[in-house]
């Protein structure tokens, strides 16, 4: 009897494994209570944990945004800091429901790697960063130099053909970790750093001193930053990308955090309360799996995208990154957000 | 007989021996039981891993070997660009592997055969100096040594505008050490030839003098003959030649400097750090099989006349390599694995070529299948070699 016993534990075990396929990710987040979110291990700016251990920047505020959207309450993300190699079977193997970790969305990814893509939080480039003292105006000279690049990454591969395609010689340093990249090109190790404009501009902050770097004018490549998630499941998918769009909404309509609770009560434009979800009978968030106050929520929670921006990266922050072409398709950007209705 | 066995296993029978309790019964049952519950964790392993990636649309399959790879890699053994294949890059990666396993294996031998014998010298100084080596390379992780190494080098080396002149051409700074470059003319193939025959002749003529030593006990000085042979004769091949040999020397550029062979700091670091670990270890190995010969058999040889150095090469040795070789085939493997650790200063192994080929295709499984086979027949074809020797060097009985 016992053997007989046994046997059927262990059996079940051994079938545990296999039928632990999951049902769609937004039942899953709610019925965990909170959000796994895939982040960048350190990057000023974008995914940092401050002094006192809350991760702060723009990519950890989208993870906060969807959290506020679904559950109403910013806080409900637990983070987990992938590395340029680790976010992809990260997000594969259901380790994290969500990847904002500065990611370019390519078609390879899109397909082959059975992600989904769609709204771009940050419209990047990929540039180069010397110290002053090698005295060098355009990415153009570098013939010859000691390239540090993280593995892995889009910017490899267009590191390689820039190169190529220019007939320049280079020698790639490639390390795993960001912060062994930095430290590489800290001690010397290598004459250029590249990566996307914005990682930079972030990392000039974290060498020891910053003015002794310049980033060059050349962008040779376009780097959409994109949440990801998981191809095979449209609810959620849809969900992180309209989210994105609400933030991007707001801003249009002039709703802040500060004054969101101000025009919920007063507003008499149809868009923006149905925006809100005061309109009678609107069914846009329930329609989304969420409940009709998903959009307030939201900025209530992180504010509109011009402020995460803003408070994160922008002109007033070390990085004094300007809006370029992140600025609102109104103000010659590319930020735009389908109609919400 | 067939009334014996009748009848023993009646008379097991009579003692009312449930089959729960039957030796047999139960061990016949575990096997079948293991042998179950390792066949179906196979079939639902692999039947999830299919299921999941047919649900995430990803490929499967290794025809992803052959694409183009598009990421260029900073030190390669053979010719490699960014038009080469993701099979070439895993194929760098694991000639990279291999290089830091030879060359690490061979320096840890030596500096652990020194270390090992110098914790036995009577010297109290060599002897407690050799003692700290041991504990302190033997208690640090391995990682941290890479680590230590890799920032000893990049920190205290100058900078590469500031590079250390040596002699001969050669330049030393952070990215590594500058050498000339040999550049073989057209008549060079003459030379390897010439070390063939200069090899085949030495071991003939090392040969001849055992076999004369043998019937007349006479001695002949071998090795000085086969050191004449083997380099005397590529010497000759080299002049007769023309001397078909220049240098490419290394000269400073804008950035770096041009030309030249450059050993990266990268492979220095890591193949100093798997040495200096490996021999910590190896040098515990060497004294405990010089330990483990019995005193009598050098007093023995002693009592016999023969001198203290014969005593060693020709008695103690010996015995020692008998209680020395298994444990040592375990560290040799042990720097092979250890080598992984590579990718955590950047130096291109198999781990690190691997890992970005399957960031940039996402075939996360099959890569890492080409890792574990690699690995395995790396360590397997180790101690087929090392088991061989072993079998060679055991104690032969008559």
């Amino acid at each position: 009897m016992k053997k007989t016993l046994l046997s059927t534990a262990i059996g079940a075990a051994v079938f545990g494994i296999a039928s632990a396929a999951s049902a769609g990710t937004l039942e899953d987040v709610k019925a965990k209570g909170f959000i796994q979110c895939g982040v960048n291990t350190g990057l000023a700016g974008f995914a940092q944990p401050d002094a006192s251990g809350n991760w702060k920047g723009f990519d950890v505020d989208y993870c906060r945004a969807v959290a506020a959207a679904v559950f109403g309450d910013p806080d409900k993300v637990k983070y987990t800091p992938t590395t340029a190699q680790s976010r992809f079977t990260a997000l594969q193997s259901g380790e994290v429901d969500l990847l904002a970790r500065n990611t370019t969305w390519s078609i390879g990814r899109d397909t082959a790697l059975g992600f989904n893509f769609r709204y771009v939080n940050y419209y990047d480039g990929q540039g180069f960063m010397v110290p002053k003292s090698l005295n060098v105006k355009s990415a153009l000279e570098l013939s010859g130099a000691a390239v540090c690049v993280q593995s892995g990454t889009t910017t490899e591969l267009n590191l390689a053909d820039y190169f190529r395609a220019n007939n320049l010689e280079y020698k790639p340093v490639v390390f795993e970790k960001l912060e062994e990249v930095n430290a590489a090109y800290q001690a010397g190790r290598c004459d250029v750093y590249t990566t996307d404009q914005s990682g930079l501009y972030s990392i000039r902050l974290a060498v020891s001193n910053p003015d002794d770097h310049v980033v060059l004018p050349e962008i040779i490549s376009k780097e959409p930053l994109a949440p990801a998630v998981r191809q095979g499941d449209d609810k959620w998918f849809d969900i992180v990308t309209w989210t994105g769009y609400a933030l991007v909404q707001a801003e249009e309509m002039g709703i802040t955090q500060a004054n969101v609770d101000e025009i919920k009560g007063s507003s008499t434009n149809p868009d923006v309360r149905r925006f809100l979800g005061v309109e009678q009978d609107t069914k846009v968030g329930t329609d989304l799996g969420l409940t009709n106050d998903w959009a307030y929520n939201i900025i209530k929670g992180v504010g509109n995208y011009g402020e995460v921006f803003e408070r994160n990266i922008g002109a007033d922050t070390p990085l004094k990154i300007q809006r370029g072409l992140n600025a609102l398709w109104t103000k010659g950007g590319l930020q735009y957000a389908p109609p919400i209705r | 007989m067939t009334d014996h066995a009748i009848r023993v296993s009646s008379h097991r029978g009579d003692s009312k021996v449930s089959p729960i309790y039957d030796p047999r019964v139960r061990s016949i049952f575990f096997q079948i039981l293991t042998a179950v519950i390792v066949v179906l964790a196979v079939w639902s392993i692999s039947n999830n891993v299919a299921t999941n990636l047919a649900r995430a649309n990803i490929a499967s399959g290794y025809g992803f070997l052959s694409g183009r790879s598009g990421f260029d890699i900073g030190f390669a053994m053979i010719s490699y660009s960014s038009d080469s294949t993701y099979g070439r890059a895993i194929l760098v990666g694991l000639l990279n592997t291999l290089l830091i396993a030879v060359t690490g294996i061979i320096t840890a031998t030596i500096i652990g055969f020194i270390i090992g014998i110098g914790r036995l010298s009577k010297n109290w100084l060599i002897a407690k100096l050799c003692t700290v080596y041991v504990e302190v390379f033997r208690n640090i992780p391995p990682l941290l040594v890479i680590f230590f190494w890799y920032s000893g080098v990049l920190s205290s080396l100058p900078q590469v505008r500031d590079s250390l002149e040596l002699p001969l051409g050669m330049f030393l700074n952070n990215r590594g050490l500058a050498f000339p470059k040999p550049v073989w003319g057209e008549t060079a193939w003459v030379i390897p030839i010439a070390l063939l025959i200069g090899i085949v002749a030495s071991v003939v003529v090392a040969s001849w003098a055992k076999r004369r030593q043998m019937r007349t006990g006479e001695q002949f000085h071998t090795i000085w003959v086969s050191i004449g042979l083997i380099v005397g004769i590529p010497v000759l091949a080299f002049l007769a030649a023309g001397a078909p040999l220049t240098f490419d020397f290394p000269v400073a550029g804008r950035f770096n400097l041009s030309g030249g062979s450059v050993i990266a700091p990268e492979f220095v670091a890591l193949y100093l750090a798997l040495s200096f670990y490996t021999a910590s270890f190896i040098a515990e190995i060497i004294r405990a099989g010089i330990r483990g010969v019995a005193k009598g058999q050098s007093e023995a040889a002693f009592a016999l006349g023969l001198q203290p150095s014969t005593t060693t090469r020709l008695v103690v040795v010996p015995q020692a390599m008998r209680i020395i070789i298994p444990p040592l085939t375990s560290q040799y493997l042990n720097l092979t694995k250890n080598s992984s650790l590579g990718v955590a200063i950047g130096f291109p192994e198999l781990v690190s070529t691997g890992g970005t080929t399957m960031n940039q295709t996402g075939q996360a499984v099959e890569i890492i299948s080409i890792w574990l086979i690699v690995y395995l027949t790396i360590s397997i074809a180790t101690s087929l070699f090392m088991n061989w020797f072993n079998a060679r060097m055991a104690l032969v009985e008559r």
